[in-house]
């Protein structure tokens, strides 16, 4: 149908393109007997942030969710190709690769923010705990450091033993980004971080997103355009599970190679 | 439309409503039998109760460490009593509430498809055995197997009432924690395997904590019922009322009395038979203590999820 | 990526972490296993004290001093007959209570009070209504220690049981049947007379067949309203061979049943009454696992041919 766009674009590559953190190679996804994504070779730059946007169905939130291997979680399901991590290359989708092992490295913030049950220190000590810091001072500095990441530090600092239920919505998501910061990973996937969120929410999320991408690489799935313009460098634009087009946002949303992705963007369909 | 449909129309209308609201008070009546019983038991007991206490205090009943109505010395302190109910339940409760829980999370978080949809009927067919048959299986059962390892034994002691009862009550406690690890939603499992937990580090650490209000709901709702349970302890613990915390000893519940007048012959009307209504009433209270908290917990769980 | 020490280590402790979770994926399945066992148990060991008493004469005779010949035709027939009145009032008493309470129940103070009432009653240990029977049913309104009583008893203790089911059956069909209904000029009871409780019934049954399992297997609520442990005769039959055909007289009658039978055979001493007890609980874990089984099966033939 629409072929699928390469980034190994001879004109610009050279020249503009940065590191690489990660990228996908031929990467399909099935449901069962379903297949959600279709062959998709798309890379993830270093400690830049990516957006995936598409309409609903498109396989967007199926893809994010390879990289973390939380499929794995599921019976029934199935990956075919590679997602190869930079920089020693190795195919996190193996099945002899550990999912635990993965997820210790790529962390994920979720669409609703999903506090832990217990307080907001021990919500942010919990990567750290599994991953067996145990000394209080360790863990002490590593929290606080994760919530000043998370803009979150000056709100909560007084009431760290709290439980995690009492906070706003808004703070309750930058506690689920701290808590997927402390354990420094190498990616961080956001999956519709702001859309169960009121608008004054959303816009600290992306100001907070913005200033992450310093630190960490970033792959944001969002059903919002204007969000995937604000708040990314590289776009990807995906339907019916396949990646249609792949570039620097600007590019893809002032001058788009295909029509599909015109269309899409302003807002002629989906 | 002629006027005459008209008027046969409103009256056939004024009939129907008749007939509806009618069935709704036919309805209303059954509905209302609940509050009747429960005005009739507060009734009865307290009544009959009332009547006991003219003859005995309350300081008498409360504190006097010998159970004896039938006696020609007759006693009447509900201690020894109480002893027994809570000894037994308390060894109940031992059992039940590990295993209980322990299965709960196990059917909830690890077990495969099969084994859940096997395990939960036959946990289910365990608590549907009439407590008669446990009672037997304590006393010729259980009771000689334990004489092997403790010969001194007697053959009626409140240890093997009290682990059948644990048994009998593990279903109770650990299908009612498992609808409360289910109702704990995925996004919160989800958000703990993200973050590289294995499987019983988030059923330990996050569903579990989680679940924790619909399980101590679970937890309490089995003091009750381990509490109310007559027929193994009444048969398996003999009927002995006796002042003791050892469970290699026989003694009596409040429920295995109650049984143990009823079996006998006693005069409607007289002090004896008011003392099984005083003794209902106290399990009463005790039972109705306990309805209410798990209550209350049970409510606070399904807001919350 | 970081050094492979570092690798190293959290391999180790991922590892570590996992054994943990094959340690409790075999604790897990040893304590569901004490329960099976301890079933298995059960059962075995009440065939083997039992069932070779298990035969036609067991249920036709009467029971005697002489522990062979003693068998249990009059508690089988006084639990059938009680059964008989406990049905007969639970169900209609439960299933109007139900439906009153899901589709006319006003949201008043006097509603609450009614649901506060079921959810409590369902808790009230079950010698409790034995009580409120004897001083009641017994002496206040001299029914005696009869099968009335008892039927009525059991019927008071499982209805919390039947309303229960009833509501839930018909909490599950969606509002959409209701309305189409009344979009057709129904009027509330024609809906719930031929929609609602056509389509709650077999939820409905679900619940009767458990709550009357439960009630078979009842001893302690029996035994305080005084039933007799010896009964040596059978209660007058409901059919008779003059007009006007029918007797009423069996429902006034002193009775006993299965479990009471149970009961007294385990307290006597001697081991060959304890035979017969065996019997006797094997018939009725017997009858109370069919049961339970057949409402298990329901329930899960609902859930697969039901699809709102």
């Amino acid at each position: 149908m629409v072929s699928i766009a390469s980034v190994r674009e001879p004109a610009s590559r050279a020249v503009t393109e940065p590191a690489r953190k990660a990228e996908a190679r031929g990467l399909s996804f099935y449901y069962g007997g379903f297949q959600a994504l279709k062959n998709v070779t798309m890379p993830l730059f270093e400690k830049k942030v990516t957006a995936l946007i598409g309409p609903s169905g498109c396989g967007k939130s199926t893809f994010l969710r390879c990289f973390n291997r939380m499929h794995d979680l599921y019976p029934g399901n199935r990956y075919e190709g590679e997602i190869l991590l930079h920089p020693d290359a190795a195919n996190l989708l193996a099945p002899e690769v550990d999912p635990i092992e993965v997820r210790m490295r790529i962390s994920m913030v979720f669409q609703k923010p999903n506090p832990f049950p217990k307080s907001i220190y021990e919500n942010v000590a919990y990567g750290l705990r599994v991953r067996g810091a145990g000394r209080r001072s360790v863990l002490d500095d590593k929290v606080e450091e994760a919530l000043r990441n998370a803009a979150l530090w000056d709100e909560v600092k007084d009431r760290l033993h709290g439980l995690a239920f009492n906070l706003s919505g808004g703070q309750q998501q930058r506690l689920c980004i701290a808590r997927a910061l402390a354990t420094e990973p190498e990616i961080l996937l956001f999956d519709e971080p702001t859309s169960a969120l009121d608008p004054i929410a959303t816009a600290s999320i992306e100001r907070l997103i913005d200033e992450l991408k310093s630190r960490v690489t970033i792959l944001v799935v969002t059903h919002n355009m204007q969000q995937a313009a604000r708040v990314s460098d590289y776009t990807a634009y995906m339907y019916l599970g396949e990646l249609i087009e792949f570039g620097v946002t600007d590019t893809i949303f002032i001058k788009p190679r295909h029509k599909q992705t015109e269309d899409y963007i302003t807002g002629r369909f989906g | 439309m002629t006027g005459r449909a008209a008027a046969d129309r409103l009256s056939r209308r004024r009939v129907r409503r008749v007939k509806e609201r009618s069935i709704e008070v036919v309805l209303f009546l059954p509905a209302s039998v609940s509050v009747v019983t429960t005005i009739g038991i507060v009734v009865i007991l307290f009544s009959e109760s009332f009547s006991f206490f003219r003859e005995v205090s309350l300081a008498d009943f409360l504190t006097d460490t010998q159970w004896t109505p039938l006696f020609a010395d007759a006693h009447y302190g509900i201690l020894p009593l109480l002893s027994g109910t809570l000894v037994t339940s308390g060894i109940a409760l031992l059992v039940a509430i590990p295993l209980g829980t322990l299965i709960a999370i196990y059917l909830s978080e690890f077990a495969p498809f099969t084994v859940r949809e096997i395990g939960k009927p036959f946990l289910e067919l365990l608590g549907g055995i009439p407590t008669i048959v446990y009672g037997y299986f304590a006393l010729l059962f259980v009771t000689p197997l334990l004489q092997v390892f403790f010969p001194s034994l007697p053959g009626f002691n409140m240890l093997s009432a009290g682990l059948v009862m644990g048994i009998m009550i593990v279903p109770y406690i650990s299908s009612l924690s498992e609808d409360a690890m289910r109702a704990v939603p995925m996004n919160l499992r989800e958000g703990s395997y993200a973050m590289g937990a294995t499987r019983f580090q988030t059923a330990w650490r996050v569903v579990t904590p989680a679940a924790f209000s619909g399980i101590a709901a679970a937890y309490i709702l089995g003091i009750s019922r381990a509490v109310g349970e007559t027929m193994i302890v009444a048969i398996a613990a003999g009927m002995q009322p006796d002042l003791t915390w050892n469970p290699a000893e026989p003694a009596a519940t409040i429920t295995s009395y109650i049984v143990q007048v009823a079996l006998g012959d006693l005069p409607h009307g007289s002090l004896g038979y008011q003392t099984i209504f005083a003794a209902g009433l106290t399990l009463a209270f005790i039972t109705l203590l306990f309805n209410v908290m798990g209550h209350v917990l049970r409510k606070r769980f399904r807001q919350a999820y | 990526m970081s050094a492979s020490t570092h690798v190293v280590r959290l391999r180790a402790l991922i590892a570590a972490h996992k054994r943990w979770d094959r340690v409790f994926a075999v604790v897990g399945l040893l304590a569901l296993m004490t329960g099976v066992l301890t079933f298995v148990a059960l059962f075995v060991d009440m065939a083997i004290d039992g069932a070779a008493r298990v035969s036609l004469e067991f249920f036709t005779s009467f029971p005697s001093r002489r522990p062979a010949q003693a068998g249990v035709l009059s508690a089988w027939v006084g639990s059938v007959l009680v059964m008989i009145v406990t049905a007969a009032t639970a169900v209609p008493l439960g299933v109007a209570a139900g439906v009153y309470l899901e589709e006319y129940a006003p949201r008043n103070w006097m509603t609450d009070l009614i649901e506060i009432n079921v959810t409590n009653l369902a808790g009230v240990p079950s010698i409790i209504y034995g009580l409120l029977a004897l001083g009641l049913f017994v002496y206040q309104f001299g029914l005696g220690q009869s099968i009335l009583t008892a039927g009525l008893t059991l019927a008071l203790l499982i209805l919390p049981v039947v309303i229960v089911a009833t509501r839930e059956s018909i909490r599950a069909i969606p509002g959409m049947i209701r309305e189409g209904a009344y979009a057709l000029g129904a009027t509330k009871w024609q809906t719930t007379a031929d929609h609602i409780l056509p389509y709650a019934t077999p939820g409905i049954m679900t619940g009767v067949i458990i709550g009357m399992a439960r009630a078979i297997g009842e001893t302690a609520p029996i035994i305080t309203i005084g039933a007799l442990t010896f009964i040596a005769f059978l209660p007058p039959a409901p059919v008779t061979a003059e007009p006007p055909f029918i007797s009423f007289e069996w429902l006034w009658s002193p009775f006993t049943v299965l479990p009471i039978q149970m009961f007294n055979w385990t307290s006597r001493p001697e081991a060959a009454f304890h035979e017969n007890a065996a019997a006797a609980g094997l018939v009725l874990v017997v009858m109370t696992l069919a049961m339970n089984a057949v409402a298990i099966y329901l329930r899960y033939r609902m859930r697969k041919t039901i699809k709102w």
